[in-house]
């Protein structure tokens, strides 16, 4: 029951969303996400939106997957619509009672706000659809790689190295939780009745070995890690190199005339 | 002779809070260069421990081991020593890095700072040597045992090493991972020349040895090629130990009498043992 759960989002396919160079993906995205809160008019956003789900439909990802994490903060996005219905009073009234007032301006504001959510989610999905956990901390790894000008360099690298430990670790640990689970379940342990205390109380006899033996995993993997020569992030060396490559240029080009196209946009209307 | 491990009078104990245990008590032991040695031993002989001492993970109390030439004791030459006897521990789990084949077997080479396509060659041969390179793309959690074990031992011929100590590498494995690894180890030592020291308490393991090492209670209590190290058969038992069951056969049928040869491992030769006993009679 445990072994369903997958670590990351990762979806793996052919596409040329899935081959752009992590960190280029990542820079995008954060001017992505910049240039949805510079949208200033539906005409903007609109191209944003077409942009995004042009990508969506490029990533060969499943559009189900995009609905799952659509689904996930359907909550947020109706609260937000129900926020700026009733506070936006401007433009023709169009419901009224008691001291509810529903205006045209409020629904277009709670349909442009919602929108915005909408975009930012897909396009943050695409992100970590298409790249691979250990992609991104890569990427992440070697954005930050400046920092070490401030003396941040070998922070950088072990906080990468953590990510990537722990990436590498959860499908070992959900396997042994699994075991443990089933070890206890043997000794009449039941999990999956009483109160919610009961349950809760029922998981301490998996967590505790589980943490166990983390701490030995973990004493096995610092000697295993030193007996390679491991002594931290200086003097390493990386077999693969990231180099941007053509269409990593593309995507950039493509990205900059949508900006560009958000901010005509914001000046002609 | 060419040694590549040299221990003199080393002795080490666990200190926790007020008590000390002694695991290695004065032990003396040189290996030779390319040679396979085996080391044989009960649960708590000293034979982790002394893996430990040996690629410098632990520190020896008193006596000393060279490496090479190059003492464990020396913080200098600790990175140095790693590079040149690697370890192998039991759990194959607890010593993969990456989430992808290919860049766990990198992780070591990449410590050495070496330019990243000599880093891909490494990789790639170290990967082929143990059979393992059609899966250079695949995440280790989802291969057997004794694929992760053998890509265990890649990680660590990936840097080249003159020497690679193997702490009961077979321990947790099903009989088909523990033979591919086996396998495996005895290739890389004829192939490569790579000097191999095995710790086991799998017989069966040790057969096709150069030497074996039998430790009990942090001493050595046999030493010598398999076929005189097994032809005694009541120290091997003394220390909870089996003999192969050739061996063992052969020694049953001495002890009532009648007069069969000592030492003899393989089923080939035991056969032929027993006809000769048998045409006699």
């Amino acid at each position: 029951m445990v072994r369903d759960v997958t670590f990351g989002q990762y979806f793996p396919a052919k596409s040329i969303i899935h081959k752009i160079d992590p960190r280029l993906k990542l820079l995008l995205l954060i001017s992505f996400i910049v240039f949805i809160f510079v949208c200033g008019n539906a005409f903007s956003l609109a191209l944003m939106g077409a942009f995004t789900v042009a990508l969506v439909v490029m990533s060969r990802v499943p559009i189900r997957l995009f609905l799952k994490s659509i689904k996930a903060i359907i909550i947020v996005i109706i609260l937000t619509s129900i926020l700026n219905a009733l506070y936006v009073d401007t433009g023709r009234v169009v419901f009224e009672v008691w001291i509810i007032k529903i205006t045209t301006g409020g629904i277009a504001r709670a349909a442009f706000m919602s929108s915005r959510i909408l975009i930012l989610i897909l396009a943050s999905s695409l992100l970590t659809y298409t790249t691979t956990p250990t992609a991104l901390t890569d990427a992440i790894e070697r954005l930050l790689k400046p920092l070490r000008f401030i003396g941040l360099g070998e922070a950088v690298h072990v906080m990468a190295m953590m990510i990537t430990i722990a990436l590498r670790f959860i499908p070992t640990l959900i396997e042994e939780t699994d075991k443990i689970m089933s070890a206890q379940k043997a000794r009449g342990a039941d999990m999956d009745s009483g109160s919610l205390l009961h349950r809760v109380k029922a998981l301490i006899p998996i967590l505790i070995p589980l943490l166990i033996s983390s701490v030995r995993r973990a004493y096995d993997l610092a000697d295993a890690m030193e007996c390679r020569c491991y002594t931290g992030g200086a003097g390493r060396k990386r077999m693969k190199q990231l180099h941007l490559v053509a269409h990593d240029y593309v995507s950039l080009l493509v990205c900059i005339i949508c900006f560009a196209g958000v901010i005509g946009l914001n000046i002609l209307f | 002779m060419d040694n590549i491990i040299e221990i003199s009078d080393l002795t080490f104990e666990y200190t926790d809070n007020d008590n000390s245990e002694t695991v290695l008590n004065g032990l003396n032991l040189s290996v030779e260069r390319g040679s396979f040695t085996v080391i044989l031993g009960h649960n708590g002989s000293g034979k982790s421990t002394l893996a430990k001492l040996v690629t410098g993970l632990l520190k020896p109390a008193s006596g000393e081991i060279m490496v090479d030439g190059m003492s464990t004791l020396s913080e200098e030459h600790e990175n140095e020593i790693h590079r040149r006897v690697g370890l192998v521990f039991q759990n194959p789990d607890n010593q993969i890095v990456a989430t992808i084949v290919e860049e766990d077997v990198a992780f070591g080479p990449e410590n050495l700072g070496i330019e990243p396509a000599e880093i891909r060659k490494r990789v790639d041969d170290a990967l082929k040597a143990v059979d393992m390179y059609d899966y250079r793309e695949h995440a280790p959690h989802k291969l057997s045992g004794g694929q992760k074990q053998r890509i265990a031992i890649a990680g660590i011929i990936a840097m080249e090493p003159e020497c690679i100590v193997l702490d009961e590498p077979t321990a947790m494995l099903d009989p088909r991972g523990r033979k591919e690894v086996i396998d495996t180890i005895y290739r890389l030592n004829k192939e490569k020349g790579i000097t191999i020291l095995l710790i086991t308490h799998y017989m069966e393991e040790a057969e096709n040895a150069d030497r074996i090492i039998v430790m009990d209670k942090g001493e050595i209590v046999a030493d010598g090629a398999p076929k005189e190290v097994f032809a005694d058969v009541k120290t091997i038992k003394s220390v909870g130990l089996d003999v192969p069951q050739t061996t063992e056969l052969l020694y049953l049928l001495k002890q009532n009498g009648i007069d069969a040869k000592d030492g003899i491992i393989s089923i080939s030769e035991c056969e032929k043992e027993l006809k000769r006993i048998l045409s006699e009679v």
